[in-house]
């Protein structure tokens, strides 16, 4: 009996996590890879005809913003770097007692609706509203100046919309390195700048990975901040996608996008691991 | 132990079984093709026929509204700026019928909102709505193909034959009213904000006006926006050819990259021409009315010199309404000149109901102060009530002979609105 229930706990184990990828992944990604090779419409039906074309029409019409969004993708994650490693480096070494507090202050935008906030910004950021009206009133900003439906408002909208993504896993690597080390690095005589780049950097790099994942991914594909903070000609693959699936009805063609950009974010993700040098990464990543 | 007995034997099986193996990998990919194969089916075609004498479109009348009966409440799903907030109307349905109305402001636009419902619909599914508001166009033709709508029993809308105008009651897009019955009609034109333009546009070329760049809005409705095209060159957009929209097409495209349209909007657009974000607009008639009366702004409406189009919104119940008994009874009180006339003076729609001018006017006379000022301009606008000359001016969309057609059309103009 007991040998039985050794083998059997695995599988259950197993279960409720391969049933719910089985239902809600495995399933509708077969159904949407079905759909990307059907042709047809709503009035009359879709067929399976091994519609290849939905692909090549797909990528013919909307290739700027596919290459769009991943640069807005890209951007949006160099920012939140930039912007994301000091704060988890400070909270991980200079947090002391309080560090649970700055990290729930981190987490707090959270707890108010991805829209809402993103809406919130178009309050913010409108072209008399407060933030812009009396600069212009007092002649810093030209008369036509905007940052309201600019790719620089959406790209600000990805950054700070997915940051708390990117501070998180960051901090994790940071808080996990040991202060001895940096005391070693010391003893041995290196600049405080060499300790950085020889000591903190390369071990919270896993961090950064995870944290990049985290982020690019979502921005790439994202469409609520391009269609609440964007205007003509920031258009990013998410709304086209969101389009012909909820607007147009082009099913075959939004599956045929949304493979595409799975395909593209994936080749994207293991050649950034492969540059990175730890093919392991992941796992390192997800320690 | 005993709760296994209880348990599928499948189940029992997968769980005793030795672990997976290249063989079973193998199973594993031959059963993920079939469920491929499964999902390859596709959707079957869901166009029914549509009745072809009068004598089987009264038999399927008969044949749906047998046995149905009251059931004390309706779920409406309607556009917003489409009625007083405060919902005066529904009240008064209420308390004459001991009907419930839950009324929700949920369509922002026909593309969008045809999307939503039509997999429920087409699933013989509940949308939760007894009662939806949609308008003339490709997606109303779409639900009438489809057989989505109640035909409905003229027999419980004696109003609606006592008081719709003859325009409103021989409509092209649904003659003998068989599926709906017009809510209000409006028209598309230009809006602007006067704190910020100085000469009122009288001209669709004012949209195209370098001096206005960024500050002009636009319709992301594929239908609206290439209207705007055509007229602006001249052309009916009812009468256009693909050729047509094509150099319709090319005049919004430099539109858009000489940068004087801001953003491609849907019904959102109001909030930010009042702030300022955007000077100029497409518009529907009604909403910059409400819009000044309900919030204190100065926002104008035109109907520029070469025309413009003019669209109908329509009452209809789709076939798997749980209450269409009480939605039926609530498209007839529309019907009523009184009710009319009330949602006429707070929308500033085009009503369907002629008497509701001299209602309104006369509650202008018993008004005083600002409200006797509105209530007389209401009366005499031709956006609420349009003169045989007005209507002279106005177009209606292009109707399309086939999903081709129609297809190809939207391709021309979304690849203006989704650069």
């Amino acid at each position: 009996m007991r040998t039985l229930r050794a083998r059997l706990t695995p599988y259950a184990l197993i279960f409720p996590g391969g049933l719910w990828l089985a239902i809600f992944f495995v399933v509708p990604t077969l159904v949407m890879l079905s759909l990307s090779l059907q042709s047809g419409n709503v009035v009359d039906g879709f067929a399976f005809t091994w519609n290849w074309h939905s692909y090549v029409d797909g990528i013919t019409t909307y290739h700027d913003q596919i290459i769009r969004s991943l640069l807005y993708g890209l951007a949006a994650t160099v920012i939140q770097i930039l912007i994301g490693f000091p704060v988890a480096y400070w909270i991980a070494f200079k947090g002391g007692n309080n560090k649970s507090v700055y990290l729930f202050l981190v987490l707090l935008p959270f707890l108010v609706s991805f829209v809402l906030r993103t809406i919130s910004w178009q309050f913010l950021l409108s072209d008399n509203g407060i933030l812009l009206g009396p600069l212009r009133d007092a002649g810093l900003l030209p008369q036509d100046f905007r940052v309201l439906a600019t790719p620089y408002a959406v790209i600000g909208g990805l950054s700070y919309n997915f940051l708390p993504f990117m501070i998180l896993p960051m901090y994790v690597a940071l808080e996990r390195i040991d202060p001895r080390l940096l005391e070693a690095a010391q003893d041995l005589y290196a600049s405080r700048m060499q300790t950085f780049l020889r000591v903190v950097l390369p071990l919270s790099l896993p961090g950064v990975f995870a944290g990049v994942l985290m982020t690019f991914v979502p921005a790439t594909s994202d469409y609520v901040n391009s269609s609440v903070l964007g205007g003509t000609n920031t258009t990013m693959i998410g709304n086209v996608i969101q389009n012909q699936f909820l607007v147009n009805q082009d099913y075959p063609v939004a599956s045929a996008l949304s493979f595409t950009l799975m395909a593209l974010l994936l080749i994207g993700i293991f050649v950034y691991a492969r540059a990175l040098g730890t093919e392991d990464v992941l796992e390192v990543a997800a320690r | 132990m005993n709760d296994f007995r209880n348990q599928d034997p499948a189940f029992l099986r997968g769980m005793t079984q030795r672990r997976l193996g290249r063989r079973d990998a193998f199973r594993l990919a031959g059963l993920s093709a079939a469920g491929l194969a499964l999902a390859a089916c596709g959707v079957q075609g869901k166009r029914v026929a549509q009745p072809t004498s009068s004598a089987e479109a009264q038999s399927a009348v008969q044949q749906y509204w047998s046995g149905k009966v009251k059931n004390g409440h309706v779920d409406f799903a309607n556009w917003p700026l489409y009625m007083d907030p405060k919902q005066p109307e529904l009240k008064q349905f209420t308390d004459q019928t001991g009907i419930s109305v839950t009324y929700s402001e949920v369509i922002q636009e026909n593309a969008s909102w045809f999307a939503k419902i039509q997999p429920l619909l087409a699933a013989g599914q509940s949308i939760n709505y007894d009662l939806m508001v949609v308008t003339n166009g490709i997606q109303f033709s779409q639900l009438v193909e489809l057989g989505y709508l109640v035909s409905l029993d003229h027999s419980k809308l004696p109003n609606f034959a006592a008081n719709a105008g003859p325009r409103y009651k021989s409509e092209a897009f649904d003659p003998g009213n068989v599926y709906s019955i017009p809510w209000t009609s409006g028209m598309t034109g230009i809006a602007y904000n006067p704190k910020y333009i100085d000469t009122p546009p009288t001209s669709y070329a004012a949209m195209w006006d370098p001096k206005y760049k960024g500050k002009v809005g636009m319709m992301a409705d594929s239908q609206e926006i290439g209207n705007f095209g055509m007229f602006l060159l001249g052309i009916d957009p009812e009468k256009s050819t693909p050729a047509d929209w094509e150099k319709a097409a090319a005049k919004l495209k430099e539109q858009r990259d000489a940068g004087i349209v801001r953003k491609y909007y849907d019904q959102s657009y109001v909030d930010p021409l009042s702030k300022g974000d955007i000077w100029m607009c497409q518009a529907w008639s009604g909403d910059i009315f409400q819009k000044n009366v309900s919030d204190g702004t100065d926002l104008k409406f035109v109907i520029p010199d070469e025309g413009a189009t003019i669209w109908t919104d329509n009452m209809m119940i789709p076939k798997t309404a749980a209450n269409p008994v009480d939605a039926i009874m609530l498209m007839d009180f529309f019907y009523d000149p009184k009710v009319a006339a009330s949602l006429a003076e707070y929308i500033n729609y085009v009503t369907p109901v002629p008497a509701a001018q001299a209602i309104i006017k006369a509650d202008a006379d018993a008004a005083s102060g600002d409200d006797k000022k509105t209530l007389e301009e209401v009366a005499a606008s031709p956006l609420v009530f349009p003169s045989e000359a007005d209507y002279a001016k106005l177009r209606s969309y292009r109707n399309f002979k086939n999903t081709d057609e129609q297809k190809q059309y939207e391709n021309i103009f979304q690849a203006i609105t989704t650069a």
